[in-house]
């Protein structure tokens, strides 16, 4: 068998071989790489500083596929040398390797500007997974942070280390942002959008010097300026790592010289991937590198017939919330081309078409990237646009949705990144069984790189799948049109804490009635205490921690837990009362006294006089726990009722839910304190708690579901803990348990919880415990309120004669 | 003619936090007072509807939904925009920043509907209270 030497474990190196295996005649393979790390997905370094994904998730090719497919792995192996008569290569630690075959993808380095004293402690490349790490070692909310390069990778960097808490600032010595993507006006849209995201943007600047004894404190600029840093990260550029070109004596200018059949000047050498050039480009993206080790495998295996013929340079910014696409042929000065434009500041789109010919020959989209699969299927096919000429900017709105993907042929690539073409997941959706998306994205690696193609394949599965069933996605309102669960994903990974800032960056920069209460609401469940706590995106109710009545007064609710009051209690219940003639006082449906008819000015009074906690009967969050007698008193109860009541409304109360959520617990199967039409019941038998969940006795009438049968009154707590926590990470706002068990469906909510690994339930009770601790009664605000005037009524400062 | 102008020094600025609302009693009339961050809006503080105070509305943009029954007014027209006080509108007032402190014009109105279409249904619509809107002051910069 023939030996194969491959240098370079990077995305290229692998997805080379991944093809060669493929073909025959077989090799007996050895791949080296000078990293400590398995093929990873380099694209994804950038969600990795940004904290979205953990080192795992981006791994392409573990450990057991290299075991599996019988190839030789050699990690932290750098090659220094290679000796192409001899067929040898010698690498860093000494060893000489012969090869049959060599195959070189070395990738690409970082380019260092000649910037004076940059080798300083504080100063960091981004270029693969051990910079990544140290950046997130080093990196802390408040330091300031100097991103040198404002390209794909600079910008992504600078959001990563904004999202870890730096104060960041881009440093581009061209005039615009993504100057070889972008025009000066698309350069701007980014610029505008990376601002309202807290980055500063500088243009036009060249760094000269890092300034610091030893260790960073600024960065100096062409002309004498200066900024202060703490952490500098240079990502102004990579070139391709051509020197085993040289050591080999391949042809090599910019990169190593391939022709169309991916050869070097050396019949058994070949290279592939950020280390060639081909036809005059060097490519720094991950498609055509895809493309490229197609063919070479088809040639190294002795089956020459493909050509690479180019590919069209295509990039996609990924950074949640800036979309930018750009593809083909950009520059205002193309022969004989036309320009066509759409700009909308307001909503931050931009949209720009090179036309030659009556083809498209290049775009960019910012502010909006869903259209750019079908663009970039008009620059590989060069389809004559003159039927669409009206259409090009925005298409009609297809009532097919299978034309699209009818129009796609079977052997074209719906996944740049991962190489899989339509016909591939056609396949694996008959044969393989495939009928959601993460099943797809398992099966094929479809969509697991950048993404850009999550949408197309959706299309797929909706237009193949025979039971295909769309996910209903719960959008909040208008302002901010992202499904519920995906936007909760986003305030997490992106660690957005005030509600202006996600509506600034993800919405439309105002947001109204519906969507602030909801942002407010998620930011606080996410962080609890540890959000920034706007009162102007909550109702009044949340403001003042009172019900607004419909003459502009307010209703007290105390808490009495339980239902269980004193004399005492009930004494100053009544002096507040008469004393500030409170024009109704009523028992309630959830055994408790409303004191109806209040000014907002007298609630601090009021609450301090009451001396009792908030029953939070204003808000979406923990109302009560409705209890019978129990054991207590009553001849048939056969546990105690009110004791575990007391006890779930003590662990629960102060928090905030996404509706409101009303419970009950009761001592026997009669039922008395209807537990079983409440959020939460604890329904008591002989030895045991049924712990029942989703009960409604409102606007809609529903008998809860049996969530656990338990024997201890602290089981059924834990229990019920699990759910009342799953409900509050799950839940669309605004939408009530019995609402969401029904789509969430019983047997599922219970996998979720009470059949959910130790692990889960952990984190479930964990999270839980966290926001209880940071939660107070919301009545203590009458000894600190948030601002001057929250309970006060404003006089004039002068006195007035109308 | 123009009636006289009547500027009330209303609340320190800093006491009206930033994208909220809070009414002041002036004489006989409530009146709500917004801060918008770059400026502040003064209209009367009630829903045409059914008489919500506007004050401790949710503010959207440049329109405040009413906690009632989340009627939409423009703080600029006192226009309703949607929900039940849409054809209805509500009195604006005047305002202007002096030395930290917020004044309310009392004597008139401030300046009426700008679109076409605004003048139309403000000729349409009357306030709960007092005078008609109108254009015949122009939008001044009121901050």
């Amino acid at each position: 068998m023939k030996r194969l030497v491959v240098v370079g474990n990077g995305m290229a190196g692998v997805a080379c071989v991944e093809q060669i295996l493929r073909h025959s005649p077989k090799f007996q393979i050895t791949i080296f790489g000078d990293e400590t790390h398995v093929n990873y997905n380099r694209i994804l370094l950038s969600s990795v500083l940004a904290g979205e994904k953990a080192d795992d998730d981006i791994v392409l090719n573990g450990l057991d596929w290299y075991q599996k497919t019988n190839i030789d792995l050699r990690l932290c192996v750098r090659i220094i040398g290679v000796d192409s008569k001899a067929q040898t290569v010698t690498g860093d630690d000494g060893s000489v390797t012969a090869f049959d075959k060599l195959l070189l993808a070395t990738g690409s380095v970082p380019l260092i500007p000649s910037i004076e004293e940059v080798k300083k402690d504080g100063v960091f490349v981004f270029r693969n997974l051990d910079d990544t790490r140290a950046l997130l070692e080093r990196c802390r909310p408040g330091l300031k942070a100097v991103v040198i390069g404002g390209g794909l990778l600079g910008l992504e960097a600078a959001r990563g280390l904004q999202v870890q808490g730096c104060e960041v600032t881009v440093v581009h010595l061209m005039e615009w942002l993504m100057e070889r993507q972008l025009d000066a006006t698309g350069g701007g849209y980014l610029a505008a959008k990376m601002n309202q995201m807290g980055i500063t943007v500088l243009l036009g600047l060249s760094t000269t010097a890092i300034l610091g004894n030893g260790k960073v404190e600024g960065v100096q600029f062409k002309g004498g300026g200066s900024i202060a840093a703490d952490l500098v990260v240079i990502a102004a550029g990579i070139r391709p790592n051509v020197s085993l070109g040289h050591e080999a004596g391949l042809e090599v200018k910019r990169g190593i010289v391939v022709n169309d059949y991916m050869e070097t000047s050396h019949p058994d050498i070949f290279a592939v991937g950020e280390c060639v050039q081909h036809n005059g480009i060097c490519y720094g993206l991950v498609a055509p590198l895809l493309e490229q080790g197609k063919v070479l495998a088809a040639t190294i295996t002795g089956n020459k017939g493909p050509k690479y013929q180019g590919s069209v340079p295509a990039a996609k910014l990924k950074i949640m919330g800036v979309d930018v696409f750009s593809a083909g042929e950009i520059g205002d000065r193309l022969d004989g081309s036309e320009v066509i434009r759409y700009e909308d500041p307001a909503l931050g789109i931009y949209r720009r078409l090179n036309l030659k010919d009556g083809r498209l020959a290049g775009v960019i989209l910012v502010g909006d990237t869903a259209d750019s699969p079908r663009y970039m299927d008009w620059l590989r096919t060069g389809k004559d646009l003159l039927s669409l000429r009206r259409q090009l900017l925005f298409p009609s709105a297809v009532e097919d949705i299978g034309l699209d993907i009818a129009q796609v042929a079977d052997r074209e690539t719906v996944c740049g990144c991962m190489g899989v073409t339509k016909g591939a997941i056609i396949h694996a959706i008959h044969e393989k069984g495939v009928n959601t998306l993460a099943q797809l994205k398992e099966c094929t690696r479809a969509s697991t790189g950048c993404g850009s193609c999550t949408s197309l394949c959706q299309s797929l599965l909706k237009a193949v799948v025979p039971e295909f069933e769309e996910e209903v996605k719960n959008t909040i309102c208008k302002c901010i049109p992202m499904a519920e669960d995906q936007l909760r994903e986003i305030l997490r990974s992106q660690r957005l804490k005030s509600v202006h800032e996600v509506l600034e960056i993800y919405g439309n920069g105002v947001g109204c009635e519906v969507c602030k209460p909801a942002l407010s609401y998620m930011l606080d469940m996410l962080w609890c205490g540890q959000h920034h706590e706007d009162r102007s995106a909550r109702f009044i109710n949340d403001r003042v921690h009172a019900n607004i009545q419909k003459d502009g007064t307010f209703s007290v609710v105390p808490r009495i837990r339980g239902g269980v009051t004193s004399a005492a209690e009930l004494r100053r219940i009544a002096d507040v009362a008469e004393k500030y003639r409170v024009p109704m006082v009523k028992i309630t449906g959830s055994q408790r006294i409303d004191l109806l008819g209040v000014k907002k000015s007298d609630l601090p009074k009021i609450w301090a006089d009451l001396g009792m906690p908030s029953g939070q009967a204003y808000t979406k969050g923990v109302r009560m726990v409705k209890t019978c007698v129990g054991t207590e008193f009553c001849r048939f109860g056969v546990q105690d009722s009110t004791g575990a009541g007391i006890e779930m409304e003590r662990r629960f109360e102060n928090l905030f839910t996404p509706h409101k959520v009303k419970m009950g617990a009761v001592g026997c199967p009669r039922n008395c304190a209807e537990a079983t039409v409440k959020d939460i019941g604890l329904v008591g038998q002989e030895g045991s708690w049924q712990v029942v969940v989703g009960g409604a006795a409102g606007k809609k009438v529903r008998k809860a579901d049996l969530l656990i049968t338990v024997e201890t009154s602290e089981q059924a707590l834990e229990a019920a803990s699990l759910f009342f926590q799953h409900y509050r990470e799950s839940a669309n706002y605004l939408e009530r348990t019995y609402d969401f068990v029904e789509r969430i469906g019983i047997e599922k909510v219970r996998k979720d919880t009470v059949y959910a690994t130790d692990a889960v339930k952990k984190g479930l009770l964990e999270r839980l415990r966290k926001s209880k601790d940071r939660s107070s009664d919301a009545w203590l605000e009458r000894d600190n309120p948030r601002n001057t005037t929250q309970f006060i009524q404003i006089k004039p400062l002068e006195e007035v004669f109308v | 003619m123009k009636a006289p102008e009547t500027w009330v020094r209303i609340s320190r600025c800093r006491d009206i936090p930033l994208r909220e609302g809070r009414a002041v009693k002036v004489g006989n009339r409530e009146i709500a007072v917004f801060n918008l961050g770059d400026r502040f809006l003064a209209i009367e503080n009630r829903c045409p509807h059914k008489g919500g105070p506007l004050a401790d509305g949710i503010v959207s943009g440049t329109t405040v939904v009413c906690p009632l029954h989340a009627s939409m007014l423009s703080l600029e027209t006192g226009i309703g925009v949607h929900g039940p006080s849409a054809s209805s509108c509500v009195e604006t007032f005047r305002t202007r920043v002096e030395d930290g402190t917020v004044l309310v014009d009392l004597s008139q109105k401030r300046a009426g509907p700008e679109k076409a279409g605004d003048r139309e249904l403000a000729g349409r619509c009357v306030p709960s209270r007092g005078v008609p809107a109108t254009s015949e002051y122009p939008s001044a910069a009121d901050v």
